[in-house]
């Protein structure tokens, strides 16, 4: 599809959205201050641009449009009313830096977001500021950075990682200083705790740990974990990139975690919005609750206020200029406002149903559990490495295929451990008919396989595009556009190439 | 219940074909000890009516203030088919694009927002979009340092005059690598640096941070700036107002070269206030610096039959290729942020967005003219040019008379006292393009009303006194 850019045409313009009549003149600002060349924005009307950005919203996938299995993204159904509602004229217009006595009604939402999710993970204390999963993980592993070193045990330096871990865990553990060890994990997809005993010491800052893990197993020796880490004086970090399998079931407080973070796109059903923003709220032990990341919210008689580095000198600091995403924090609130108490059990409850039926009709199509002898908790992993040894087709095949049938692909090739791996997560809010359908897209696309693998192996065939040149994409960079020789200046040109363009 | 399909009997049929009595058989790993054996402390649920009544009242409850409040975070107009489309549930509801050839609107959206903000910033490249300005300019940073030549440079001059929430981030995020941030403070006459007084350059200098306008509004002497900066081996971090810089030169103009990273705040192209987030933070940078960019950034490339098409790219800079050795731990970034904000700047155009600038800019020379005629009440840093924020000093404590104006539906403002003692009782003051003459006149007679019944009570201050 054309560029936006490709339909600028010098002088035209969207005239009721800028202020009306002569610009004023800037004579107060010297010329040494001034622009040179003019911003080189696409000239459009306002038909121009809502069709352009409408015709490519029809370019995407969507959870609103198609199923997306999308392991250890949860990708469940975004409520409208939340949506609708964090947008209201209210809570949009409202500065950042409003005083308080004109902040109640949106500061009582944000503290008792706090509250519930304080009693969700079982931790004795939330700060809701992190703006997404990775800057949570910095939170917390800059919390046990702080912890450790106003003990003065500086030596501690070395950040435990299952080999299974997202990849923010150990960037985040870069970030924060700290260098990275890895613990491998054993063949029925817990942790080899015999390594983990070999790697804790006197250098261990803390271990970070998702439960249940990324391979989609509930980690059933974590006390045990939990015992090993605290005696060697580490802490224990708990990646919530998703809680929807242990809603209302089980708790990282309650597991022995000090300090837990929680994604609020994933389990509390925030949109992704086609790569954000999300949210990351932290919650901790007692322990760690001097250096939350300000600012917080605290109540005292019913009035609310900000808590700030004022009265909390022992933070790890601000992560953003204000608070965080406010707006996906709202719809967050919203949601879980609209589940309440026996809605979280729910979520897990269906969510956890979803996936063991959706595993085990995979796996009487003939597809291969990676750990068979294990139940499923949100997500779970397929192999497809013998399809790929016997047939030539591998997981990207299939989940190029995939799109062709109008599901989305699961993730695939993480975690890195298990070959031609499919990691599925169906979500509570899919009805067992779509969870069929997906398995009879996969029980054709391996008959496929079968009988004409080119068609799979060069998938996918309806989409806009076809597989794409990665190799060309990273080698010749183009990541802004530039006008076609012969054409003068960028979509609108310095003054004085305008004429040149105006046929 | 809300938002799961199932009916019992899909339960019942599914139970069966997983082969369990029920529904908690499944979290028969779980060990019991650990297991919460009582429902969660949690209200009710609300129906869709209720929880709808208990927003709009909280909403409301906030009022919705005529505001004069800017310090990082403004008050434009934002085109009503900005969210109209930015909310479809395509864009809306969809993931990272990492299944590019299901993801081409989304990818594609965000390469124009690309060529959009690296265009306005005067730049080469940019990336994706990361959370915030603050947290952008954090990441400025550390790609700074990481571009170091010779791998030197750990020190980082941070001025002042950068918005102090912004610096606090920045040393959050960047501290722990080691890495020096050196403050520099203002002329306290001008309110901006002054690039005679500058120190000597410190040891190991990787990099001088320059924001424009500064904290204060102020214009600062950004070529100067860039070129001491670059005659010193160190590069320059511009952090630039998107909006301004439709108007003021960017930080890809400034000096002899250029500034070599631009990042910024990108709430003011689109994005409501609301509360401070989400927004979204921009990083554009010369070319040379792109293997150094956190974040996610696309490509144009082609498909297997020759179709222009896009993707990310670059990504064996990210955490989940690179791992501990990645640019940076993010992933998720400010998608919904950017597409608002592209469909803006394609709404506004280049003269669109001039206009918004320089109205912007005007409204706040007319609110500055009638404050400053309050008695009392005067420009802090009345020589320096400005765009379209300043700070006032107050014959009263600014606490005081915001909460008087607030009983008036005015935001008059932000304390800056917190952060600079040094300058007393005084406040950042802004108006855009949509404060109208009005406006400024109301506040202006309250202001006035304020600090002549204050003038009652207390002792009047002399102006240019105290502080």
């Amino acid at each position: 599809m054309e560029l936006i850019f490709e339909r600028s045409r010098p002088g035209r313009a969207a005239r009721a959205q800028a202020p009306r009549g002569a610009p004023p003149a800037a004579d107060d600002i010297p010329q040494r201050f001034r622009r040179r060349r003019r911003a080189p924005l696409p000239e459009c009307s306002e038909p121009d641009v809502v069709r352009h950005y409408t015709r490519l919203s029809q370019r995407n996938f969507s959870i609103d449009t198609h199923f997306y299995p999308l392991g250890s993204c949860t990708m469940k159904h975004n409520p409208r009313a939340a949506n609708r509602l964090a947008m209201l004229p209210g809570f949009l217009a409202r500065h950042p830096l409003a005083p308080e006595d004109m902040s109640q009604g949106f500061l009582a939402c944000l503290w008792e977001l706090q509250e519930m999710l304080k009693e969700v993970t079982g931790m004795a204390a939330v700060s809701l500021t992190p703006a997404a999963g990775a800057q949570g993980e910095f939170a917390g592993v800059a919390m046990i950075r702080a912890y450790h070193r106003e003990r003065g045990e500086t030596e501690r330096t070395e950040i435990l990682v299952p080999d299974a871990a997202h990849g923010t865990n150990p960037a985040t553990a870069t970030m924060c200083g700290f260098t990275v060890r890895e613990i491998p994990t054993d063949a029925e997809g817990d942790i080899d705790l015999a390594a983990l005993r070999e790697a804790v010491g006197p250098r261990t800052a803390g271990l970070m740990l998702t439960n249940p893990s990324t391979l989609g197993v509930f980690e059933r020796r974590i006390t045990e974990i939990a015992a090993i880490v605290h005696e060697a004086g580490g802490l224990l970090y708990y990646d919530g990139a998703n809680l929807n399998a242990i809603l209302g079931k089980v708790r990282p407080g309650d597991m022995g975690f000090d300090v837990v973070h929680v994604n609020l796109h994933k389990t509390f059903a925030t949109p992704h919005g086609g790569g954000g923003p999300g949210a990351g709220p932290v919650g901790v032990s007692e322990r760690l609750e001097p250096y939350l990341p300000v600012p917080m919210v605290a109540e005292e008689g019913g009035e609310y206020r900000w808590v700030t580095e004022a009265e909390r000198p022992r933070t790890i600091g601000r992560l953003s200029a204000f608070a965080g995403n406010a707006g996906v924090l709202l719809r967050a609130y919203v949601y879980m406002r609209l589940l309440g108490r026996e809605g979280m059990a729910r979520v897990a409850d269906h969510a956890t149903l979803n996936a063991n039926y959706l595993l085990a009709r995979l796996r009487e199509a003939g597809f291969t559990p990676a750990y068979p002898n294990r139940r499923a908790s949100h997500e779970f992993i397929i192999t497809l490495r013998r399809e790929a040894k016997e047939l030539g087709v591998t997981a990207m095949d299939f989940a190029k295929r995939l799109l062709d049938h109008g599901f989305h692909a699961p993730t695939t090739y993480f975690p890195l451990l298990v070959p031609e791996c499919f990691l599925i997560e169906p979500t509570e809010t899919e009805s067992p008919e779509t969870l069929d359908a997906f398995v009879e897209a996969m029980r054709a696309i391996l008959e496929e396989a079968r009988t004409r693998p080119e068609v799979v192996r060069t998938a996918p065939h309806t989409l806009p595009v076809r597989r794409l040149d990665e190799v060309r994409a990273a080698r010749e960079l183009d990541l802004v556009w530039r006008p076609q020789e012969g054409e003068a200046g960028g979509g609108a040109p310095a003054s004085g190439d305008r004429e040149r363009l105006g046929a | 219940m809300p938002f799961v399909p199932h009916t019992e009997d899909d339960v019942r049929r599914m139970l069966e074909a997983i082969g369990v009595d029920d529904v908690e058989a499944l979290f028969d790993e779980i060990p019991e000890e650990i297991r919460l054996r009582r429902p969660l402390e949690l209200p009710e649920a609300l129906s869709e009516a209720e929880v709808t009544r208990l927003m709009m009242d909280r909403a409301e409850r906030d009022g919705r203030p005529v505001c004069f409040a800017g310090a990082g975070a403004y008050d434009h107009h934002v085109p009503a088919a900005v969210w109209e489309i930015a909310t479809r549930g395509e864009l809306y509801t969809a993931y990272t694009p990492y299944q590019a050839e299901a993801s081409q609107g989304t990818l594609q959206l965000l390469y124009e927002f690309q060529t959009m903000i690296a265009g306005l910033m005067a730049m080469e490249v940019a990336n994706a979009s990361l959370y915030d300005g603050a947290s952008a300019l954090a990441e400025a940073v550390l790609m700074a340092v990481r571009a170091g030549r010779r791998g030197g440079g750990r020190r980082v001059l941070l001025p002042r005059t950068v918005h102090p929430a912004y610096r606090r981030t920045v040393e959050t995020i960047v501290s722990p690598q080691g890495i020096e941030l050196v403050e520099i403070d203002y002329d306290r006459r001008r309110g901006v640096i002054d690039p005679g007084a500058l120190p000597e350059a410190p040891e190991g200098l990787a990099a001088l941070v320059v924001q424009q306008p500064n904290h204060f509004g102020c214009l600062e002497e950004a070529d100067a700036l860039t070129d001491w900066a670059h005659r010193h081996g160190a590069l320059v971090i511009g952090v630039a107002n998107p909006v301004a810089a439709a108007v003021l030169a960017p930080p890809g103009e400034w000096g002899e070269a250029g500034a070599d990273i631009a990042a910024g705040e990108g709430q003011p192209l689109g994005v409501p206030l609301s509360s401070g987030g989400p927004y979204f933070g921009f990083l554009c940078a010369r070319k040379r610096l792109v293997r150094q960019m956190p974040g996610r950034i696309v490509g144009r490339t082609v498909d297997a039959e020759g179709r222009t098409a896009y993707t990310l790219t670059l990504q064996a800079r990210e955490q989940h290729i690179r791992r501990s050795k990645a640019t940076s731990n993010i992933c998720t970034n400010q998608g919904l942020m950017v597409t608002a904000a592209t469909i803006h700047m394609a709404l506004l155009g280049p003269d669109g967005l001039e206009r918004v600038a320089l109205a912007s800019h005007a409204r706040a020379r007319e609110l500055r003219a009638a404050l400053a005629a309050v008695p009392g009440v005067e420009p802090l840093f009345p020589e320096t040019p400005f765009f379209h924020e300043f700070p006032l000093r107050l014959p009263l404590p600014a606490r005081d008379l915001l909460r008087a104006l607030g009983a008036q539906n005015v935001l008059g403002g932000v304390p800056l006292a917190g952060d600079y003692p040094e300058l007393g009782e005084s406040l950042l003051v802004c108006a855009t393009e949509t404060r109208t003459p009005e406006d400024i006149a109301a506040y202006a007679r309250h202001l006035e009303r304020i600090v002549a019944r204050q003038g009652l009570f207390r002792c009047p201050t002399r102006p240019g006194g105290g502080g």
